[in-house]
Order: structure tokens, then C-alpha cells, then sequence
């Protein structure tokens, strides 16, 4: 065990941990909301990201940001977010119309929605890592062969955007990292003003507590179960555009690793609480990144799973406690 | 390892029912006549599709030209067959026991791959089939005591001490901090430099494969403040890791083995120039390649990739045994054992174990957004 390299570079451990967890945290987020309305476990929220990264990258590529500097890039970049928010919005929709309405109509045990996500969780793995066959089947893999090929490896971005680094008392910090925390917690308590304040966070909260007097009260189910997908899906298009700033590569099955230590973050801050989320994407993240300095980053996910576990079994609600519903205005 | 003999019996139970269901169909068809060299075939095992397909196309079409310059000047034209594992160890038992059946398969250029060499060997050592593979560079394959397996490059082992002298005698760097991905390829490559650089060594660190954040990585390099970084691992991983490193500030000198040899690696841009890449493979503008390179891309229309030359040496071995009237595996095997002849990328004799006599490694470098070959190491 390593404690004095630990201590000594204990500010840039922290700051990229902090990074990532962040990341976390946002994706984590989907998870969390939707198992605080519905409770069940969305698992091909994971998905609901990588469609996220991708939209990101192709936008890059078809508005030529490697050509681009100065305010255009800008721009670029404003209209990659936008797409990613966009794609991954609608991607967590069509999974809610398809995967879940159906099965919810016919008051279906909450197992089989599970199957029914982990199911639609391989499709929308399958199809973008299969891309390249299906465009071929409409003749179009050589029109759109830039964003097709490598279908099944990564896909890069890398040198689109310079990222310099400050040096803020002697600490070497990268204007990404700061740049992804802020916005990742700036949209946390965006949105946590939101579900506390709002009419529609209001109904989220209702449903969340009791379907049945919420309707009754004249909350529209469907449509803020929609709601709630909807919202997931833009927070993990926004954990894409970031998460393609600071890694700028993606693959088709980037979301499973993410997508099992964004859960992780959720049940460790608390399923169901979007605080929890936070906290526990970025407890998770700096844990990770600690423990990699210990012992080594092959104990990286060694790690993070041996924290849930201690967690849970201390507070087995997790660090905040379940209560999307309690969350009192 | 219970399951393993308990698989490779039924493996082999499953070779020898083909291989009497073969035998029938042979005899059924051999009225055909002709004299005996004329229905043999060579065969290629590896990646045709799936994952790893770009890495098995340039094999496919460097025993494909040998199979072609032997066919033009030959009465008897010898065929070319491809059984495609897909890179994958789950697939190789199953098409080795195919392959071993088929009586007219004489010889093997492959398996491509270190995984499905291994899944795949028990295979071909029973059936008497000679492989030689021009691309598969674990150590331990020729560990196995398979008298049908033979190599037609440098292994792992001597690729790392190549890699350590590369970075030792040319870079001339005092401190080196070894990364590995934790592979049977990674970690036995980054173990070998590790070894063989010493003291010079100022840290190591393991990550995992499909990993993308490697900070915690980076601030122990940039702490440690190293002249040269080793990466044993694959490319997919070395793209993200020399991107985050140079983000983070390291400013020294990245070596990396063949593993990273693909030009997925230059989409890390930037980043990735001036890496050194150590591989066993020639490079298509040595001389001694020269006619070979020029020949492939006239057919191929193209310049001949990774491991292309090794497999034209592979498949020219079996071919000159044919030339001498071979029509059998047995004899196949001992001309392959006998074999001490020049080959294209070098001295073609094998010993004992079916590792090449002689050895080369070559340095590429990334320069302007090409893997450009920068020459031997000695």
C-alpha cells in the first residue's frame, strides 16, 4: 500500500475522482428516478447513455468540429449537447413506450419488467454495435461509412477540443474535470429545485408516493411516468456529452461497466433519492480513484463493490436513505 | 483442469468420428483419379469475420498470393481453404476437429491467434495436421508438447527483451514506469520488460481491459515523472491511455508492443505520435520483402499489412513440400521439422519446440499520423 503517494498527489486524485463520480451521479440519476416512481431497477438506462455518446461524436463529425476552432467550435459543441440530450431523451421514451407501458398495462410482476429491461438493455447494444450490417441491408454503408464502420471497436474524437491544464497552487488541475463537475452539479440542483418546487416535480413526488390517490388527485400516470423517463434520459445525454469531453472514445457496449457503477452510485447514496445520487456517484468516484492509488488500478472495481457492501451493510437504505417520494417542498 | 482433459477428450473422440466419416466420403469420391498431389489443399485458420477481421485479412492474402505463384507454374493447382474462427477460442475446437477430418488439408497457416492456438492445438497435435502460425506470439504454446506446431515469428519472450533493449540503448531512458492490462499477453510482455530493465524501473501499475478513466494511472506516472512509459496491452485501451496521459502532462516517451500495431491507435491524433511500437513482423519496405510487397499490391491493391509476409513464409514452407512430392501429413510434419531454407522475412528452421531459429524484432514509430518502420533492433 502506497500512503504516501496517496497523500502526496491527494488534490488531483480527489479532482479526477471527483470528475467521474460526477459522471456517475448523472447517469446514476435515471436509474434513481425511475425506481423511485415505478420501483424497478431500468436497466438498459445504460443504453439510454451510450446512444447519448454517440449522438455527441456523430454531430461533432457531421458539423466538422476537427476542422473547427474559436466560436464554431463553441457552437459545435452547444449542438452536440443539445443531440445528446435529444437522442438520449428519446431513446429512454421509446424504451418506456416499448419495454415497460405494455407490460405495467397488465399489471405485470416488477420481475418481468426486469427481464423485459435487461432484454431491451442487449437490442439497443446489439443494434449500434451491429450498425454497419444494418445499413448495409438499405445499401447505405457506403454513403455513411464514416459513422458505420468500426461498428464493434472504439470510436474517437480525441483532439477535437484542446484541454489545457491550470496550475492552481501548485496543484495541476485539467479545465475538463472542473468543467464536468460544475456542470454536472449545476444540473443536479437544477434539478432537484425542479422535482422539490415544480408542478410537474410535484406529480413525479405524488406518484412516487402513492400511484393511486395521486390519480385520484388528478396526476395523469402515464404521462408522468413519462415524465420522469424523459428527464433520466436528458441527465444521461448530458453524462454523455461530458463523458465524451473528458474520454472522448466510445463503443457499443460502453455502457454496461458505466451503467453497473452508475447503479452502484444510486443504491449507495440511496435508491430513489436524487441527492443520494449525487452523493454516492461522487463518493463512488473518489473511492475508486483512492483505492487505485493503494493498492493499484486493478483493484479499482474490488473496490467500489467492497464499498457498497460495507455501506449497505451499515445503512442498508444506502448513505441517504430511499425517499424520492418523502423529498418535502 | 479436469474440464479442460474432459473437454479435450471429447474433442478428440469428436475428431476421430469425423475424421472416419471424412476417410468414407474421400473414398466414395476417389475414383476421380489423377495423380496424388492434385487434390491437396492448404488451409487458412483464423479471423475471416467478426471482431478481429482486420487483423486476419492480411494473413488470409499473404498465404493466398504463395497459394497463387505456386498454382500459375503447377500442374497440380493446390487449394486454398479458410476456416474462419473469428478470432475466438470458443469456435477453434470445433473447426480444428472440422479441418483435421478433411483428409485433403495437408497443412495449417495458423491458428492466428494465441487464445484459439491454444483451444485449437490438441486438435491438430492428434490428428498429425502441421500448423504454422505466422501471427500467434504467447510463450507457452510451444510449451505444449504438440510436435504439429510451429512459428513463424519471434514469441513474447523475445519481444519484451527487444522492447527493454529499444528502450534502454536507443531511447536512452534512466527511468521507465511499466503499465499492463492484465492479459496473458499484457502482463507476460510488461513481466519480461519489467524484468529486464531493472532498476530503471520507477513504478508499475495494472488496469483492466474495456477501462476508459485512467487517472489514477496518470497521476502515478506524472508523479513518478518517468523518460519513457511501457504499455503491454492491446490497442483499444493504449488509444485512451496515451490521450489521458499526455492531457495529464507526461511529455516522455510511450513504448508499446504489437498488440497496438493497428490503425485504430491513430485515432488518438495527437497524442499518439512518436510512440514506438515494437512487433516481430517485417516491414513492408525491407528490401528482402521487396518483390513480395510489390506482387501483393498489385493483387491486393494494397500494401501489405501486419503479419501479410509471415504468412506468404508459412504457406511457402508447405508449398515446397508439395514441389517435393508430398502428399501426406506425415511427411508434410517431417519436411516442416527438416525445414532450414531462406524465407522472405528470415532464416525458415524451427527447433524442436517449432520456435524460429532466428528471430527479429523491428521499431516502428507514429509519425504524422502513420505507423512508419523505424528499423531492427539489435
Amino acid at each position: 500500500m502506497n500512503f504516501e503517494f496517496l497523500f502526496n498527489n491527494l488534490p488531483e486524485l480527489t479532482i479526477t475522482g471527483l470528475a467521474f463520480g460526477a459522471i456517475y451521479a448523472l447517469i446514476a440519476l435515471g436509474y434513481t428516478m425511475v425506481y423511485g416512481v415505478l420501483q424497478l431497477i431500468n436497466f438498459a438506462h445504460s443504453e439510454v447513455f451510450m446512444y447519448g455518446t454517440f449522438a455527441m461524436l456523430w454531430t461533432v463529425m457531421a458539423l466538422g468540429g476537427r476542422e473547427a476552432d474559436g466560436v464554431k467550435l463553441v457552437a459545435i459543441m452547444i449542438a452536440a449537447l443539445f443531440a445528446a440530450m435529444l437522442v438520449s431523451a428519446l431513446v429512454a421514451l421509446l424504451l418506456e413506450r416499448v419495454a415497460y407501458r405494455p407490460l405495467l398495462k397488465r399489471d405485470a410482476p416488477r420481475l418481468i419488467a426486469l427481464i423485459s429491461a435487461i432484454g431491451a438493455s442487449f437490442v439497443l447494444a446489439e443494434l449500434m454495435g451491429l450498425r454497419d450490417r444494418i445499413a448495409g441491408w438499405f445499401g447505405l454503408d457506403d454513403d455513411l461509412s464514416e459513422y458505420v464502420s468500426g461498428a464493434r471497436i472504439n470510436n474517437s474524437m480525441a483532439g477535437v477540443i484542446e484541454k489545457p491544464r491550470w496550475d492552481v497552487a501548485g496543484v495541476s488541475i485539467s479545465s475538463i474535470d472542473v468543467l464536468v463537475i460544475v456542470a454536472a452539479v449545476g444540473m443536479m440542483v437544477l434539478l432537484d429545485q425542479f422535482v422539490r418546487r415544480s408542478r410537474l416535480g410535484k406529480g413525479i413526488r405524488a406518484t412516487a408516493q402513492d400511484p393511486e390517490t395521486a390519480a385520484l388527485m388528478g396526476v395523469n400516470p402515464t404521462r408522468t411516468i413519462q415524465i420522469t423517463f424523459f428527464i433520466g434520459g436528458v441527465m444521461a445525454g448530458i453524462a454523455a456529452f461530458l463523458y465524451m469531453l473528458k474520454i472522448e472514445t466510445t463503443r457499443y457496449d460502453v455502457g454496461f461497466l458505466l451503467g453497473v457503477k452508475a447503479f452502484t452510485a444510486a443504491v449507495l447514496g440511496g435508491i430513489g433519492n436524487l441527492r443520494g445520487a449525487l452523493l454516492g456517484g461522487l463518493v463512488l468516484g473518489v473511492a475508486e480513484n483512492w483505492g487505485s492509488a493503494l493498492f493499484g488500478s486493478e483493484w479499482r472495481d474490488v473496490i467500489a463493490f467492497v464499498l457498497l457492501v460495507l455501506i449497505l451493510l451499515v445503512r442498508p437504505t444506502g448513505l441517504l436513505g430511499e425517499s424520492l417520494g418523502k423529498a418535502r417542498a | 483442469m479436469r474440464r479442460n482433459k474432459v473437454f479435450a477428450a471429447g474433442v478428440a473422440t469428436l475428431a476421430l468420428g469425423l475424421s472416419l466419416t471424412a476417410c468414407g466420403t474421400t473414398e466414395d469420391k476417389g475414383d476421380g483419379g489423377g495423380d496424388a498431389g492434385c487434390d491437396l489443399s492448404l488451409a487458412f485458420f483464423g479471423p475471416e469475420t467478426g471482431d478481429a477481421a482486420g487483423l486476419g485479412k492480411p494473413i488470409i492474402q499473404g498465404a493466398q498470393l504463395a497459394i497463387d505463384q505456386h498454382n500459375e507454374d503447377a500442374d497440380c493447382k493446390v487449394k486454398y481453404v479458410k476456416y474462419d474462427s473469428q478470432g475466438s477460442p470458443d469456435e477453434a475446437p470445433a473447426l480444428a476437429t472440422e479441418a483435421a477430418g478433411d483428409e485433403s488439408v495437408i497443412g495449417i497457416v495458423g491458428p492466428a491467434f494465441s487464445g484459439e492456438s491454444a483451444a485449437a492445438g490438441d486438435t491438430f497435435a492428434e490428428a498429425g495436421l502441421p500448423t504454422i502460425t505466422p501471427s500467434a506470439t504467447n510463450p507457452t504454446l510451444a510449451d505444449n508438447g504438440w510436435d504439429t506446431f510451429h512459428r513463424a515469428l519471434g514469441n513474447d519472450a523475445t519481444q519484451g527483451p527487444a522492447a527493454a533493449r529499444y528502450i534502454k540503448d536507443t531511447l536512452k531512458a534512466s527511468s521507465v514506469f511499466v503499465i499492463d492490462d492484465a492479459s496473458e499477453y499484457g502482463a507476460g510482455l510488461a513481466g519480461i520488460v519489467e524484468k529486464d530493465l531493472g532498476g530503471a524501473v520507477k513504478g508499475t501499475d495494472t488496469i483492466q481491459q474495456k477501462q476508459t478513466d485512467f487517472s489514477a494511472t496518470v497521476t502515478k506516472v506524472t508523479d513518478a515523472k518517468p523518460d519513457a512509459v511501457f504499455f503491454g496491452g492491446y490497442y483499444a485501451e493504449a488509444t485512451i491511455l496515451i490521450g489521458q496521459l499526455r492531457d495529464g502532462g507526461f511529455d516522455g516517451k510511450f513504448v508499446v508492443a504489437d498488440g497496438v500495431k493497428d490503425p485504430a491507435f491513430l485515432d488518438a491524433g495527437k497524442a499518439a505520435e512518436g510512440t514506438i511500437i515494437t512487433c516481430p513482423c517485417i516491414p513492408d519496405t525491407d528490401p528482402a520483402v521487396a518483390d513480395f510487397a510489390k506482387a501483393y499490391s498489385a493483387e491486393f491493391g494494397e500494401a501489405p499489412g501486419t503479419y501479410a509476409a509471415e504468412a506468404y513464409d508459412a504457406a511457402s514452407i508447405f508449398l515446397a513440400g508439395i514441389e517435393d512430392g508430398i502428399d501426406n501429413r506425415e511427411d508434410m510434419l517431417k519436411f516442416v521439422n527438416d525445414y532450414d531454407e531462406k524465407g522472405i522475412t528470415k532464416q525458415l528452421k524451427f527447433d524442436d519446440k517449432g520456435e524460429p531459429a532466428d528471430v527479429h524484432v523491428y521499431a516502428y514509430t507514429v509519425k504524422d499520423g502513420a505507423i512508419v518502420p523505424e528499423g531492427e533492433i539489435k
